[in-house]
């Protein structure tokens, strides 16, 4: 009788356990046939967006080769090169402005603070563009809305309110033990060597966490970038070029490539992604702590 | 836990109305001049540091600063006009009045002078401060040790000062000159481009009159914002957290491989994976064709999927459930490990089935300790501009006086009236009124939420 009884649990674990993995499987596949379609797509041989067959007919890395070569309607390189500039400046601006505001917010207890974290949820609440015009318009006022100096607005942009979203480094900074602090005080170490020598090597994964982000944005953002770039093509980021490459007059031409700059952006950002995830879920789960 | 106390966390003795009252002569004149106390009791460089503050702050004003506030009033009146030049024998456009700028370099001298005044209260104190130390036969911080003193007790004026300086300049200062835009006439509608003027609140009327076009659109579009807000929250919410326990329970095998597969999704940049979707939802994509292939529908046939309004908000629902849900995997899995275990066990023992454990104990448990995440996402929501944007675009256009789309969100409605159709006032409106939305939900549930009151260390 027992023995049935286990018998019969164990069949109905295994019925489970099927289930469960045939449902895996199809949610699986639906989350990754469309980045396995970009992929497919990028090689493929026969232009257009529209084709009936997932596997291409014939391969080719022609689409890639295009980017880097065919500069005459848009000056991939050029972007390239545009967004890797901004990209690196921006990100060593707003990570220091993260890293520090979360430093000063969660260890020093000045009469500001409570006022500046109360001021960030309310800016928070904004819609994020609702003032990219007046940026645009302050931009151009101080005169960094013409040529070569885009790059420069744009990394203002990019940065400026970066030391808004302190939440997640925050929280990290609150889990790491206040006595190493309090210890090294005793010792007579002033705030900004316990900051630089103590807690930002003790905080490594959301020091990494936060110059990604900070790299990241400007590769994928497009919004900011088009209002400030307006007509100026040659100061066009990459997230603006893919997205001219569908728009009409373009995407029968360009669709094959667009899927390959999609790749080309995406190899690195997902590597990280994959290689950050930890942090990503430590960091939240401080965040969400508080 | 026993926290140090700083010098700046205690009240601190020297306040501005105590120099005022208390303070000496050379302390009380440096209300007018800044700086002059610290000069007379021995930290002359900082005195002097504050003059020369002072000096730029009126030479500033004087040149530039009262014409900016002055203007202000009326925003301008010159129009640009054509002069005949008997010299040259040509047309010569005289400089008119840009009504725009006016009302920039406006607020921001009116946010110099706030500023300033904290500026000014700040050496009061700092005055004030110095007398006091003198007179008690303390120690004054010479320059030196003030230096030494911002990399110490003072660091966070070291370190926040930058952060605090860009954020003014580039977020407050556009907020507050946006918000100046609700109350003027500053639209493509009467040619009010270059030249504008205040109106009060008369854009606010209009878009609170539902007999007008602007009106109607307005209620649409925020029913469908708080629609889309609530179901692309709570779906995301919940099917990744479903998901989440899913993957990690314990008799699924290769935990690893499955988080892969969603999170590789995730790392394709959002802009890239929802044009994507986007051409293959269009009535010759290639989920159509697919379909058409396989015979589910005819040949000649396409799924509405961004022409029909019902068909389009269930599609753009369902889409961002793809780009969301990964991420709200990778969020949740780490809080749901905080899950006391002996819940789980008490509940095993009680016979409870897997549905019934997820809605008395993960849900309720869940909802409880990340009140603060769901509030942000929610508020992230009513704000997700990518999704729709690069998605519908808002489309599909019913109603062909409207400025919307079935799908648009507020905040896609204010980029189409500000980029697209140069409606900036009816646009700051739109972004106002989503912030008092999102201020009033946000405070409410935020302040009740039990990891609000309980922040701990203070």
């Amino acid at each position: 009788m027992s023995s049935k009884k286990k018998g019969n649990a164990k069949a109905a674990r295994l019925r489970n356990n099927i289930i469960v993995h045939t449902v895996l499987a199809i949610l699986a596949a639906i989350w990754v046939f469309p980045v396995l379609w970009v992929v497919m797509t990028s090689f493929r041989a026969e232009k257009g967006s529209y084709v009936s067959n997932f596997i291409p007919q014939s391969f080719t890395l022609d689409n890639y080769i295009r980017l880097f070569t065919d500069t005459t309607l848009l000056n991939f390189p050029q972007m390239f090169m545009n967004t890797l500039i901004i990209a690196i400046f921006s990100c060593i601006l707003s990570s220091f402005y993260v890293l520090s505001a979360s430093y000063c917010l969660s260890r020093v207890r000045f009469r500001m603070r409570k006022p500046f974290m109360n001021m960030a949820m309310i800016l928070g609440l904004f819609p994020g563009f609702m003032s990219m015009i007046a940026v645009y318009f302050i931009l151009k006022a101080v005169g960094l809305t013409e040529g070569n100096l885009i790059r420069l607005a744009l990394i203002l942009c990019y940065s400026g309110g970066a030391a808004l979203s302190f939440q997640i480094a925050k929280g990290f900074f609150d889990t790491t033990p206040y006595a190493i602090d309090e210890a090294a005080i005793i010792d007579g170490c002033t705030r900004w060597k316990i900051f630089t020598r103590i807690t930002l090597p003790l905080s490594k994964p959301i020091v990494i966490y936060t110059i990604l982000t900070a790299f990241i944005s400007p590769w994928v953002d497009f919004i900011f970038a088009k209002v400030i770039c307006r007509a100026n093509a040659d100061q066009y980021t990459i997230a603006i070029g893919l997205w001219r490459m569908l728009e009409k007059e373009y995407i029968d031409n360009w669709y094959t490539s667009f899927a390959a700059g999609a790749v080309l952006i995406s190899i690195p950002i997902a590597i990280l992604f994959l290689k950050l995830q930890k942090y990503y879920v430590d960091g939240m789960a401080g965040a969400v702590k508080g | 836990m026993k926290r140090f106390k700083y010098a700046s966390e205690t009240a601190c003795p020297y306040t501005c109305m105590g120099a005022i009252r208390n303070g000496g002569v050379a302390t009380r004149l440096s209300i007018f001049l800044m700086g002059l106390g610290n000069i007379v009791h021995g930290q002359a460089l900082k005195g002097i540091l504050f003059l020369l503050v002072e000096a730029a702050y009126i030479f500033f004003m004087v040149t530039s600063g009262f014409y900016n506030l002055s203007m202000l009033v009326s925003l301008g009146s010159v129009p640009q006009e054509e002069v005949w030049n008997e010299e040259l024998q040509v047309y010569l456009y005289t400089q008119g009045d840009q009504s725009i700028l006016l009302l920039l370099y406006g607020v921001a001298t009116i946010l110099l002078t706030v500023l300033m005044f904290w500026v000014w209260r700040g050496t009061l104190k700092s005055a004030y401060q110095a007398e006091c130390l003198k007179r008690e036969g303390k120690h004054v911080n010479s320059f030196a040790d003030d230096i030494r003193s911002l990399f110490d007790e003072n660091i966070h004026r070291l370190l926040m000062t930058p952060p605090m300086v860009f954020i003014t300049a580039l977020t407050i200062l556009p907020l507050i000159f946006m918000i100046c835009m609700a109350f003027t006439n500053y639209s493509k509608i009467g040619d009010h481009l270059v030249l504008f003027d205040w109106v009060g609140l008369e854009n606010f009327a209009a878009l609170f009159d539902s007999n007008s076009v602007l009106g109607s659109t307005f209620w649409s579009v925020l029913v469908w914002t708080l629609v889309w807000a609530f179901f692309a929250t709570f779906s995301n919410y919940i099917c990744g957290m479903i998901l989440a326990i899913v993957i990690n329970r314990k008799d699924t095998r290769a935990k690893g491989f499955w988080r892969f597969c969603f999170v590789l999704s995730c790392a394709v940049p959002m802009f890239v994976s929802l044009l994507i979707m986007r051409t293959m939802l269009q009535p010759d994509g290639a989920v159509n064709v697919l379909l058409r292939n396989l015979g589910i529908i005819a040949q000649d046939a396409s799924l509405p999927f961004f022409t029909d309004p019902t068909w389009a908000r269930v599609t753009v629902i369902v889409i961002n459930l793809w780009v969301g849900v990964p991420s709200t995997l990778l969020q949740l899995t780490g809080v749901l490990k905080n899950i006391p275990a002996d819940l789980y066990e008490a509940a095993t023992v009680d016979g409870a089935n897997a549905v019934q454990t997820f809605f008395r104990i993960t849900l309720p448990y869940m909802l409880y300790v990340t009140t603060p995440y769901l509030i942000a996402t929610f508020t992230g929501n009513v704000n997700n501009f990518n999704v729709i944007y690069l998605l519908s675009g808002g489309d599909p256009i019913t109603d062909l006086s409207s400025t919307a789309g079935s799908t648009d969100l507020l905040v896609t409605w204010l980029y189409k009236l500000t980029i697209d159709k140069q409606y900036y006032n009816v646009g700051a409106v739109v972004g106002i009124l989503t912030f008092i939305i999102l201020a009033i939900g946000a405070l409410i549930t935020y302040r009740n939420s039990k990891s609000y009151k309980e922040e701990r260390g203070f």
